[in-house]
């Protein structure tokens, strides 16, 4: 068998503190979601970076096509009045 | 004629620095490994468990030096001494082997420390030492759990990684019962109340051990002459050449620091 058989990739999430969310901070190679998690201590966590790892087989993520970017992403670009920022907001709000 | 006193130093220093060589050899062998591991991931895996062990041993040496009171620091007692004056358990300074050999040894020391050091952390009467082992059962408690699942996976593998588990276990068992032994030092250490009878953790070893063997589908060697002598300085022959690696730097450069 393959090494990518017998110990496919997984992509690791590392929560930095509690109340923040899990990001994205690498991959590895591991059999299982045990060793997964492991692996994913012993390679990201050596100087207190977080507290929660999640690990997930990269297989299991569909990811956009990168060639179909423009059509996925470019039409947002030009809706600047979905940023809060578009709007001038009455000086009587004050501080929202 | 020593004083009560003095000999119950003499013995407490012994009895530390027994768990300290632990530490250091066996963290010694996992550093070997640096650079040379199956993969990256178990490269940093064995690199953190050596610097686990080698900050243990850091803190024992220190603080047995301090009991010995002769002004010996951690690095005349870790790099200074002659072989037969380590007193190292002998499973600790087996060569590394292939990966089932280390995983083995890990996974015998650390589902013996974890207990012990958690015993010492509950009941030691020398509060520095319960410091030590409350931070040392924690990283015992990792290493028992990555060799453990390991020794599963391996053991419960391939054909090939089946037979090289099962001959790691041959070849290391009859190591395993000298922690149990308690040197002459240890002895006087427990009934002042400074250290446990390795006994009292037995129980939770033998447990360990069955857990892991009957999921790993492993069978325990059937050990006729247990190896023994470590506690007395009596190493094998490959203690020596690990030996003249770990001391290189201090006998060629005295004081030396980094």
């Amino acid at each position: 068998m393959t090494t990518e058989a017998l110990t496919p990739l997984w992509e690791v999430f590392i929560r930095p503190r509690n109340g923040l969310h899990h990001r994205h901070v690498g991959s590895l190679h591991a059999a299982d979601s045990a060793m997964a998690l492991q692996a994913a201590r012993d390679v990201y966590t050596r100087r207190g970076e977080g507290n929660s790892i999640w690990v997930v087989r990269s297989a299991d993520i569909a990811a956009s096509d990168p060639s179909f970017a423009e059509p996925m992403f470019e039409p947002a670009d030009d809706k600047i009045y979905r940023h809060p920022t578009f709007y001038d907001i009455p000086d009587e709000v004050g501080h929202m | 004629m020593r004083s009560a006193a003095t000999s119950m130093e003499a013995a407490g220093f012994r009895a530390i620095l027994e768990l300290a060589d632990d530490g250091l050899i066996l963290g010694h062998r996992l550093s070997e490994w640096c650079g040379h591991a199956p993969t990256l991931e178990e490269d940093l895996a064995l690199a953190n468990m050596g610097l686990d062990l080698l900050g243990q041993a850091r803190a024992l040496y220190a603080h047995a030096g301090a009991i010995e009171g002769k002004g010996r620091s951690e690095d005349d007692l870790a790099f200074l001494r002659r072989e037969r004056d380590y007193c190292n358990c002998l499973l600790v300074a087996r060569p590394n082997g292939d990966f089932a050999v280390t995983m083995a040894r890990q996974l015998y020391f650390s589902a013996f420390m974890e207990p012990y050091w958690h015993e010492i952390a509950a009941h030691s009467s020398d509060e520095t030492l319960a410091g030590i082992a409350a931070k040392a059962e924690k990283e015992m408690a990792y290493h028992l759990r990555h060799s453990g699942e390991w020794v599963i996976r391996l053991g419960d593998g391939t054909d090939e990684s089946a037979a090289r588990m099962q001959a790691a276990i041959d070849e290391l068992h009859r190591y395993t019962g000298e922690m149990f032994l308690a040197s002459p030092a240890r002895l006087e250490a427990i009934a002042a109340g400074l250290l446990p009878d390795p006994e009292t953790v037995r129980a939770a070893w033998d447990q360990t051990i069955a857990m892991v063997f009957s999921a790993a589908d492993l069978t325990v060697p059937d050990v006729r002459v247990p190896q023994t002598g470590g506690r007395e300085g009596l190493h094998g022959e490959d203690m020596g050449h690990l030996l003249a690696e770990l001391q290189f730097m201090q006998r060629a450069y005295p004081g030396q620091t980094w």
